[in-house]
């Protein structure tokens, strides 16, 4: 390693010498990096699975624009808009199809007692193609009376019971007095507003909520004509649909002023964003003394070294060394150690913890520069002085 | 003699500022000639260090001239202080040895101060001074494995590595024993005759007295002998 170093610096690798010298305060130092890594590692995870169980429900469907109501505040939150704007929207240029889109929560008690709340979608099932892709095919069996897809990832459904509906079994349950029969399943996550998700055709909807309408979806679907692109739409959708509590959004446009809602608007998120808030500033106070101690018991050597007439560059040179020596050995176990307790926290949750590669890099290069930055700081005591004052 | 190595003229030094403010020098006014051993000697606290800092540039010229190897000091820039430094060899009170690095890679880095170069001549010039100074079997020893005078004796070869212009040393031989004191001025003394090193040394050792060419007493903050001698 120190060999393979003074290759790489064109000098001794005074930096990793120092710190490999005093092996207990190594690991100290290395374990210090791994726990700032860890922190942030953990706030950005669940950051990260409150944004994509909050897009998550959009990967269910399949459209370029959303008409929803104003005093909604995202997809799953919204208020009500009337159907009569989806016939108004038909007859702008450029729009292909529309159709309503009924969303309620629906509480459910399993059969271990515990009860959850299903995300419920009504979808008019004769228009299968605003479903994803992958549901589509299975959206046209809804048509049966009281049938309905259920989310795999729904949080408490015992494995059996989706194991049997994967096989092409069915799994009936009670929910509000009314039997609604599992048909399918799909894939979309336990989230943070709800357990899991139903599909289910409008008019099983309409049954199972009976206060809600079909006059008053939550949305309307739109897909645009072939080669229309779908922000020209939503500008002509705005100039001919009659104005007051409508937003016109593209489907893009919906899902990340969802995210910009929920993460600053909802105590979870204000909660989470400032918990990784909070996990980089502990860890960059945990990087900073590690590297400020070390600068300062080498204080005497480094004045020496000055004496000698080495100028602040080689300084710097050490530290940004000590910098990424600390940040690849901190990270390793960092990274380790976050992606052990994303699987615990996926299987006591459900929530869709991932560790990404961007989000990896991002955290090293963040550690590297923490690091540098520290270092540089804890280096300007050396540059300013005269050495005769260090030793 | 206009090309002496070191020369000081009306040098004050003082120490804090306001009602802490005390001066440690007092119109110092020295030239050394090219080649030679000076003694520094005098009591405890009478500047000996703090004249040996500000002629090797470790400490700001705050008040008079203070020229080095033709370079005025008072109010030298960074560079140009980082620049002389490399030309001079410093030996201090204390060892100052980097805990982290072997004997050799301690004398090493008196070398690669003037930039990388070939290693292996580094690492053959490194062993044939640590040789001379009796270190051969400790070339590749932690400080903290060293015995004080050994260490003493790794810092001296740092600083003579590099073939500096002029030798500052701050009672180099406090750490070590006769026969090696002995030695270290012997090749002081050597050094000055075949190269022109200078030598400048705080001192009260004796031996090392007779063997100076020169010695100047401070007391309080000024030069109060200075006496030459054919040695
Ligand atoms: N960094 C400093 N700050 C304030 N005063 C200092 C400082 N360094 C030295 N002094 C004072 O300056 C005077 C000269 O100190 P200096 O260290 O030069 O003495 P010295 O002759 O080397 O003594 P010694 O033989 O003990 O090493 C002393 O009175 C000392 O207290
Ligand atoms: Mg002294």
């Amino acid at each position: 390693m120190s060999q393979l170093l003074t290759l790489v610096f064109g000098r001794l690798p005074i930096g990793w010498l120092q710190l490999t010298h005093n092996r207990g305060r190594f690991i100290a130092a290395v374990a210090g990096v791994a726990f700032a890594n860890l922190l942030v590692f953990m706030q950005l995870g669940i950051m990260g699975a409150l944004n994509s169980s909050t897009v998550a429900p959009y990967a269910m469907l399949n459209a370029d624009i959303i008409l929803s109501s104003e005093d909604g505040n995202t997809l799953t939150d919204g208020g009500h808009i009337p159907r009569v704007r989806m016939f108004q929207a038909l007859g702008v240029a450029g729009v292909a199809d529309a159709t309503p889109l009924y969303i309620g929560n629906l509480p459910f008690t399993l059969d271990d007692g515990s009860s959850v709340s299903l995300l419920s979608f009504g979808m008019d099932v004769a228009q299968p193609s605003f479903a994803s892709p992958g549901i589509a095919a299975s959206l046209s069996r809804l048509t049966l009376e009281n049938t309905a897809l259920l989310d795999e990832g729904t949080r408490g459904m015992p494995a059996s019971v989706i194991a049997k509906l994967t096989d092409g079994g069915r799994y009936s349950f009670e929910t509000g007095g009314t039997t609604l029969t599992a048909i399918g399943t799909m894939d979309v996550g336990g989230g943070f507003l709800a357990d899991g998700m139903v599909i289910m055709s409008d008019q099983t909807f309409l049954r199972l909520f009976p206060n809600r309408t079909s006059g008053a979806p939550n949305h309307i679907l739109i897909r645009t004509a072939d080669g229309v692109s779908p922000d020209a739409v939503v500008a002509r959708l705005q100039a001919a649909l009659p104005k007051g509590n409508i937003r016109i959004q593209t489907m893009a446009g919906s899902a990340a002023n969802d995210l910009a809602y929920m993460a600053t608007e909802r105590p979870t998120g204000i909660i989470f964003g400032f918990g990784v808030f909070m996990g980089i500033l502990v860890g960059l106070v945990i990087v900073y003394q590690v590297l400020s101690t070390d600068v300062a018991d080498h204080l005497r050597e480094y004045a020496t070294f000055k004496a000698m007439g080495y100028g602040q560059p080689f300084f710097l040179g050490i530290v940004f060394e000590e910098a990424m020596v600390l940040a690849v050995f901190g990270f390793i176990p960092g990274v380790f150690v976050s992606m052990v307790l994303y699987a615990g926290l996926v299987s006591v949750t459900g929530l869709p913890v991932v560790m990404d590669a961007g989000r990896a890099i991002l955290v090293f290069f963040g550690t590297l520069a923490a690091c540098s930055l520290s270092g540089a700081i804890a280096t300007r005591r050396l540059a300013n002085a005269d050495p005769a004052d260090l030793f | 003699m206009r090309d002496a190595p070191i020369i000081t003229h009306g040098l004050n030094h003082f120490f804090g500022t306001g009602d802490t403010r005390k001066q440690a020098l007092f119109d110092i006014a020295l030239e050394v000639d090219r080649g030679s051993l000076t003694v520094l000697m005098g009591p405890s606290g009478s500047g000996k260090t703090t004249l040996l800092t500000l002629i090797g540039g470790l400490r700001a010229v705050k008040d008079g001239d203070v020229r080095i190897l033709g370079q005025q000091l008072m109010r030298a820039d960074e560079a140009t202080l980082v620049a002389l430094r490399r030309r001079l060899g410093f030996i201090f009170q204390a060892h100052n040895l980097h805990e982290s690095l072997t004997a050799t890679q301690n004398v090493l880095m008196g070398l690669q101060v003037h930039g990388a170069g070939d290693a292996r001549k580094q690492r053959a010039a490194a062993h044939h001074l640590l040789d001379l100074l009796g270190l051969a079997d400790r070339c590749d020893y932690l400080p903290g494995n060293l015995s004080g005078g050994q260490k003493q004796r790794v810092a001296v070869a740092r600083a003579l590595v590099s073939n500096p212009e002029i030798v500052l040393a701050d009672e180099p031989t406090a750490a070590l024993d006769k026969a090696s004191g002995h030695r270290v001025v012997k090749m002081l003394k050597g050094l000055g005759d075949a190269r022109g090193t200078t030598t400048v040394m705080v001192t009260h050792d004796p031996r090392i007295l007779e063997m100076a060419d020169r010695i100047i007493t401070l007391e309080d903050g000024r030069i109060t002998a200075d006496r030459r001698q054919v040695s």
